[in-house]
């Protein structure tokens, strides 16, 4: 056989998986869409999804649909984590790169990977025991969107601090040569040098972790308190998007199934939209000013 | 090294073809039966499944969970030989017989710093529906509403219990499973929820801090519910098509789990055995 024939067949091959993976997240999408129909439609129609002003799709006597207060619940979680996550994480990988000693570097790196690691229900767990009490002797009654917004957090953090540490790793070496010949000092140099130029991998790693923090499920079911309503602070209860559908999925029926069908569609635009950002944005030229 | 790597797959999928021959003749020479439905009985029937297929050389039983209604429908459609289901079957579920097997009682719980060991079942109502909001009379220990999520079996129960809507429930939290719901009371001292009976007994009787709540005066044990006086409780069934215990293979199961032999079963997956 002559390399360019296993180079075709390999060729083949591989296109064949990529299409496949590709043609799967497609599938997917337009399953949960087809699925989602019957509730934007008429069962019980966008209008009910976007008006009712409670959510109690089990009510016998007057069942209603509002999903506006748990999509709020699913954007609130993830903007009320990814503050937090960012700034620690951020602040980690400067650290990391720019201050710490070259064995605390490798250490700090290899106990975000742990924690990195560490499975969502475990950290919900953790957070339902030692967590909630906490915030419940404090402002009860304890499972809230704070809760979950911290869980969310320890759980991104990670995400962030990796790639932010990857993106300052990657600045470039002239750069800081260029800022030390003009005189900068080291904290001078972070924030004007490295951070800017460093900002696109940041942000690339803010919005996956984005992704992650309004997509989880195990972890944010057991601390955020599950009740669907405009929370009034953050110490009340929320319920996300994601909790909605693992709490009811299976015992919902007809109309109920497919509303959860469509809570699901427009889950998964969003991060859709949030990964399609990245994938599609424009280079941007390198850092000058 | 890399004769050994290619070994590994021809021998995995050489297995597993061996695998399907073999199971092919088998399952040609065993009489087997299927069960589908409620996924809180599954676990106890896959158990009683394996303890009559144990007892009964040559016989599979294959059991599936896939939810109550689910098991009815199969039922009736005879996809499955036997359903299992956790409620009573509704106006319009016909032409089936129900074989009741155990009980499940349903447990008001409360943190065990709770003071309260007693509620009426007009207080239970009042409490769940927000209309009594503190645990004193001096208002200041607020009393927090842990529900169970939409289309949870013991949800049902309870709403039918104490004949209300889901709407009118007055929650402060939402749960989904039984030890959510424990997890949640056992950490909360100002928490009141309900659970299936059998679960709470055994999480206090291993000292987690929850007090199960009498109602109406009468003590929450798997006792007062295999009595029948404990009043909040749901049967678990096998249903069958047709008006009466099937003949052959099917109904031998039946009346198996029926039989006290699965008693000791039943109170280790923590439901209540029928005695009649």
């Amino acid at each position: 056989m002559s390399p360019s024939v296993n180079d075709r067949v390999a060729g083949a091959a591989l296109g064949i998986a990529a299409w496949l993976c590709g043609g799967i997240s497609l599938l997917i999408l337009i399953w949960v869409g087809v699925e989602a129909i019957p509730a934007l439609n008429n069962d019980p129609g966008i209008s009910s999804l976007l008006g009712d002003a409670h959510w109690l799709p089990g009510s016998v006597r007057e069942p209603q649909f509002g999903m506006l207060p748990i999509l709020a619940g699913s954007v609130l979680v993830t903007i009320f984590s990814i503050i937090p996550a960012t700034v620690a994480g951020v602040g980690c990988a400067v650290f990391q790169r720019f201050y710490a000693p070259k064995w605390m570097r490798t250490f700090l790196r290899r106990v975000l990977e742990l924690l990195a690691g560490i499975p969502s229900v475990v950290i919900g767990f953790w957070g339902l025991v030692v967590l909630v009490p906490i915030l419940q002797k404090w402002q009860p009654p304890g499972q809230s969107l704070a809760a979950a917004a911290i869980v969310l957090a320890i759980m991104i953090l990670p995400t962030v601090a990796l790639t932010a540490s990857t993106a300052l790793k990657n600045v470039s070496p002239g750069l800081f040569r260029a800022a030390a010949a003009l005189g900068m000092g080291r904290a001078r140099t972070i924030l004007g040098v490295a951070l800017p130029t460093a900002r696109r991998g940041i942000a690339g790693g803010v919005i996956l972790a984005a992704a992650r923090a309004i997509g989880e499920t195990m972890a944010v079911v057991m601390v955020c308190g599950n009740v669907a309503q405009w929370p009034g602070s953050i110490f009340d209860p929320i319920r996300p998007a994601t909790a909605t559908i693992a709490l009811e999925m299976s015992y919902a029926t007809a109309g109920h199934r497919s509303v959860l069908f469509a809570l699901a569609f427009f889950l998964v635009l969003v991060v859709g939209a949030a990964v399609g950002w990245i994938a599609f944005r424009k280079p941007s030229t390198p850092h000058r000013r | 090294m890399s004769s050994l790597l290619k070994l590994h797959p021809v021998s995995a999928v050489f297995g597993a073809f061996l695998c399907l021959n073999q199971s092919c003749t088998d399952s040609s020479a065993v009489e087997k039966i299927t069960v589908t439905g409620s996924s809180t009985l599954a676990p106890l029937v896959a158990d009683m499944a394996g303890l009559f297929e144990a007892k009964n050389p040559g016989i599979r039983i294959d059991v599936q969970a896939g939810g109550s209604s689910r098991g009815i429908l199969d039922a009736s459609s005879s996809l499955a030989d036997i359903g299992m289901t956790s409620r009573n079957l509704k106006a319009g579920e016909n032409g089936l017989t129900s074989h009741r097997i155990a009980l499940d009682g349903i447990a008001l719980i409360v943190h065990s710093q709770n003071p309260v060991s007693d509620l009426s079942h007009d207080q239970v109502i009042s409490i769940f529906t927000g209309k009594t909001e503190f645990w004193n009379e001096g208002n200041d220990r607020k009393i927090v509403v842990v529900n169970k999520a939409e289309g949870r079996g013991t949800l049902e129960v309870f709403l039918k219990h104490f004949e209300l809507d889901s709407a009118d429930i007055d929650a402060d939290l939402i749960v989904g499973e039984n030890q959510q719901a424990i997890k949640t009371v056992s950490g909360n001292p100002l928490a009141i929820g309900y659970v299936s009976i059998g679960a709470a007994e055994y999480e206090a009787a291993n000292g987690t801090p929850i007090r199960l709540l009498a109602v109406d005066g009468v003590t929450a044990t798997s006792k007062t519910v295999a009595e029948g006086t404990y009043p909040i409780s749901r049967p678990l069934l096998l249903v069958t098509k047709g008006h009466a215990v099937p003949a052959g293979l099917t109904g031998r199961f039946v009346e198996f789990c029926q039989s006290t032999a699965v008693h000791e079963l039943i109170g280790s997956h923590l439901y209540v055995p029928v005695r009649e």
